[in-house]
């Protein structure tokens, strides 16, 4: 470094100092942040096992997330040392089930929205002796597997369950939202509204671009003034679909599948109409918790058919409820 | 590389009289402005809300959160280099800025410059790594692209427990911050975008930059061959150390219309991808990928292409199966344009 650039540097540390001092923000912030008081419940006195959660997860993504945070609260409750990973990639992700069976895992609980990819290192690891749960995608599969269970919500049924509801809601036209443009589970949300509603039309976004995602639904709504309601298939994308409506100048409501922090916070005060719940935490938290059982007490949940977790409407009428978990990041 | 030594600016000490449409024929950027008006005469015909003057708000946006950044992109490609890590660079500006904010409780502001300084930093960094090893910038910013994406998911879930940051939407500075980087106005019944204005600005200084200074003079010579230059007293590692750096300043601007644009929360996981959208933009608007030729006014015309054809496809409302094919075939259709009108006018 040359002195100039020392002194620049220098200079961008001082200014960033001296602001940080005098400027302290009155509202939001951490300091606002309140502590949820740590709940501390008992451990089993099972001995301790090791389990792996495996899904098709991409990096960073909030529902995710929260599947992860019920599996690890599960894990918590059961002495189970929980290893979580995640490929959006099919062979990556059967991959990961092979590295689970590898390292001798007790149990292994994984997403089957890859199908064909994934299943054949599911049998493996069943025919390993490892028991096996599925939960969020793989429905029509799960039971040809051979797996313990199957916890999630049956996407077509969630479709069909939103249409029936947007029909009530008097709607004409809809917009159904995809965000990963492929994925199965999403194409049968909009296959389900359209099964019982008729006038829908799907439109592609990218759904780790959200300003791109924004301009392609404003045009959308530009395009069709007949559209009156907006279906987003997650939290972050229905969020954005509000931002679109008000700059298309559109008057189209907004209906979403999942929940978020701040996708209650807008049911609240009404800038999305309602939320389709999967409830990813009860899905990751059963899933795990399923496997203690079977390895503790040769339980199965569900007796055989799949068990669901979803849907749920979540609207003003009943987001009271469901608002405080939201927000601690576990709705 | 016999194309990367032809700059249009020898070709005129030679020829002495050439006709202003020669002359402007030979402008890098004309292959893509024809290929702009080929594509928007394609959708007025194809797609009839595309017709409609109130839409015109909505391309320019999209095309502007591609263009920002296509302007340093594109002086970086002239002077002979590319940054893979640009697209995540973005969220990890945004992502600074907020969980600064948030965590400290300070003035959004603080956070603000925080990310700045961050920003300039990392660009710094790619620049005098690749100065140091003498390795392509492929791999080094290849590295710095892994380590981004891994800090952004791991420094927001450390700090805030989640994948998102924490919104700063209710601090101090907000609204301000928020006229700044992502207000919008109404011109004759339009709404436009701030961004897209600061877009147009930042072009047209850029293209100043380029072509009227000797900074201009030095990127182009950097680019187009570094060992000559060097010979001649251009100061390439400083010029190259810049131009990364150029890329972290748009890199915080972008981050910044990112964390502004809706109630201060940025989502960890996005930006990768986006590095490949900053680099077609300047490649549709003429930039060599070789270094050395190229301008910035055909970067944004890339990045006005993309962005008319993105919605265009929407606005057409064709089954949006088809979209990414859709979106192939017109770009490849406006390189191609690009393609024959230059070699027409070089043939002159």
């Amino acid at each position: 470094m040359v002195r100039w650039q020392k002194r620049a540097a220098a200079g961008v540390a001082a200014v960033a100092l001296a602001a940080a001092l005098a400027a302290c923000s009155d509202s939001g912030g951490k300091q606002e942040e309140q502590s949820s008081g740590g709940g501390g419940g008992n451990v089993a006195d099972t001995p301790r096992m090791k389990v792996a959660l495996i899904t098709h997860s991409g990096p960073g993504d909030t529902f995710w997330d929260i599947v992860r945070r019920g599996a690890e609260a599960a894990a918590k409750k059961d002495n189970i040392e929980l290893q979580y990973s995640a490929d959006p990639d099919g062979a990556a992700q059967a991959n990961l089930v092979q590295t689970a069976i590898d390292s001798k895992v007790d149990g292994i609980a994984v997403t089957l929205n890859k199908p064909d990819a994934v299943i054949p290192n599911v049998k493996k690891a069943i025919a390993a002796g490892i028991p096996v749960t599925i939960l969020n995608g793989g429905l029509d599969q799960w039971k040809s597997t051979g797996a313990l269970g199957y916890f999630g919500q049956d996407e077509r049924i969630a479709g069909q369950a939103t249409g029936d509801k947007l029909k009530q809601l008097g709607a004409k036209k809809v917009v159904c939202v995809i965000h990963e443009q492929g994925n199965v589970s999403l194409e049968a949300r909009c296959q389900g509204i359209k099964d019982k509603f008729g006038n829908v039309e799907n439109v592609n976004v990218n759904g780790t671009d959200q300003p791109g995602t924004q301009a392609t639904l404003t045009s959308k709504l530009q395009a069709d003034k007949t559209a009156d309601y907006v279906v987003a298939l997650n939290a972050g994308i229905a969020l954005t679909a509000v931002q679109a409506a008000k700059d298309a100048g559109s008057s189209a409501k907004i209906g979403s599948f999942d929940m978020s922090k701040e996708m209650a916070k807008a049911v609240n005060d009404g800038t999305v109409q309602f939320a389709v719940d999967q409830q990813p935490y009860l899905q990751g938290y059963l899933a795990i918790d399923a496997i203690w059982l079977y390895k503790t007490n040769g339980d199965t949940i569900g007796g055989g058919e799949a068990t669901l977790t979803g849907p749920a409407f979540i609207d003003k009428s009943n987001i009271a409820a469901v608002q405080k978990y939201a927000e601690a990041g576990t709705r | 590389m016999a194309s990367t030594i032809t700059s249009p600016v020898s070709a005129d000490d030679r020829v002495s009289a050439r006709s202003l449409g020669a002359r402007l024929l030979s402008r890098p950027e004309i292959g893509s402005l024809v290929g702009a008006a080929v594509i928007l005469v394609f959708f007025v015909i194809a797609a009839p809300p595309f017709r409609d003057i109130n839409n015109t708000g909505t391309i320019l946006y999209q095309a502007a959160l591609i263009g920002v950044m296509a302007v340093p992109v594109s002086l970086l490609m002239i002077g002979g280099e590319f940054d893979l890590s640009a697209g995540v660079a973005v969220t990890t500006s945004g992502l600074t800025a907020g969980i600064f904010a948030y965590q400290f409780s300070l003035n959004v502001w603080v956070g603000v410059l925080v990310a700045l300084a961050l920003s300039l930093a990392i660009g710094a960094f790619n620049g005098w790594l690749l100065m140091r090893t003498g390795l392509p910038s492929f791999l080094v910013t290849l590295g710095t692209f892994f380590i981004l994406q891994g800090l952004n998911i791991a420094v927001t879930r450390l700090t805030s427990g989640a994948v998102a940051s924490n919104s700063i939407g209710d601090m101090d500075g907000f609204g301000a911050a928020k006229s700044v980087f992502a207000s919008e106005f109404k011109l004759g019944g339009v709404t436009i975008k701030i961004v897209v204005v600061w877009w147009l600005v930042f072009v047209a200084i850029a293209a100043w930059v380029l072509l009227k200074t000797q900074i201009g003079n030095w990127i182009f010579a950097a680019g187009g061959d570094a060992a000559a230059a060097r010979a001649v007293g251009v100061p390439v590692k400083k010029v190259k150390i810049g131009l990364f750096m150029a890329v972290g300043f748009f890199a915080w601007f972008a981050g910044m219309q990112l964390l502004f644009v809706q109630n201060g929360v940025v989502q960890s996981g996005e930006g990768v991808g986006k590095e490949f959208l900053y680099i077609i933009a300047a490649v549709v608007g003429g930039c060599l990928l070789t270094g050395g030729y190229g301008s910035v006014v055909g970067g944004a015309v890339g990045a006005l292409i993309f962005g008319m054809v993105q919605l265009g496809v929407v606005y057409a409302g064709w089954n949006p199966d088809w979209f990414k094919a859709f979106l192939g075939a017109m770009l490849l259709l406006a390189t191609i344009v690009n393609l024959v009108v230059k070699n027409k006018a070089e043939a002159r």
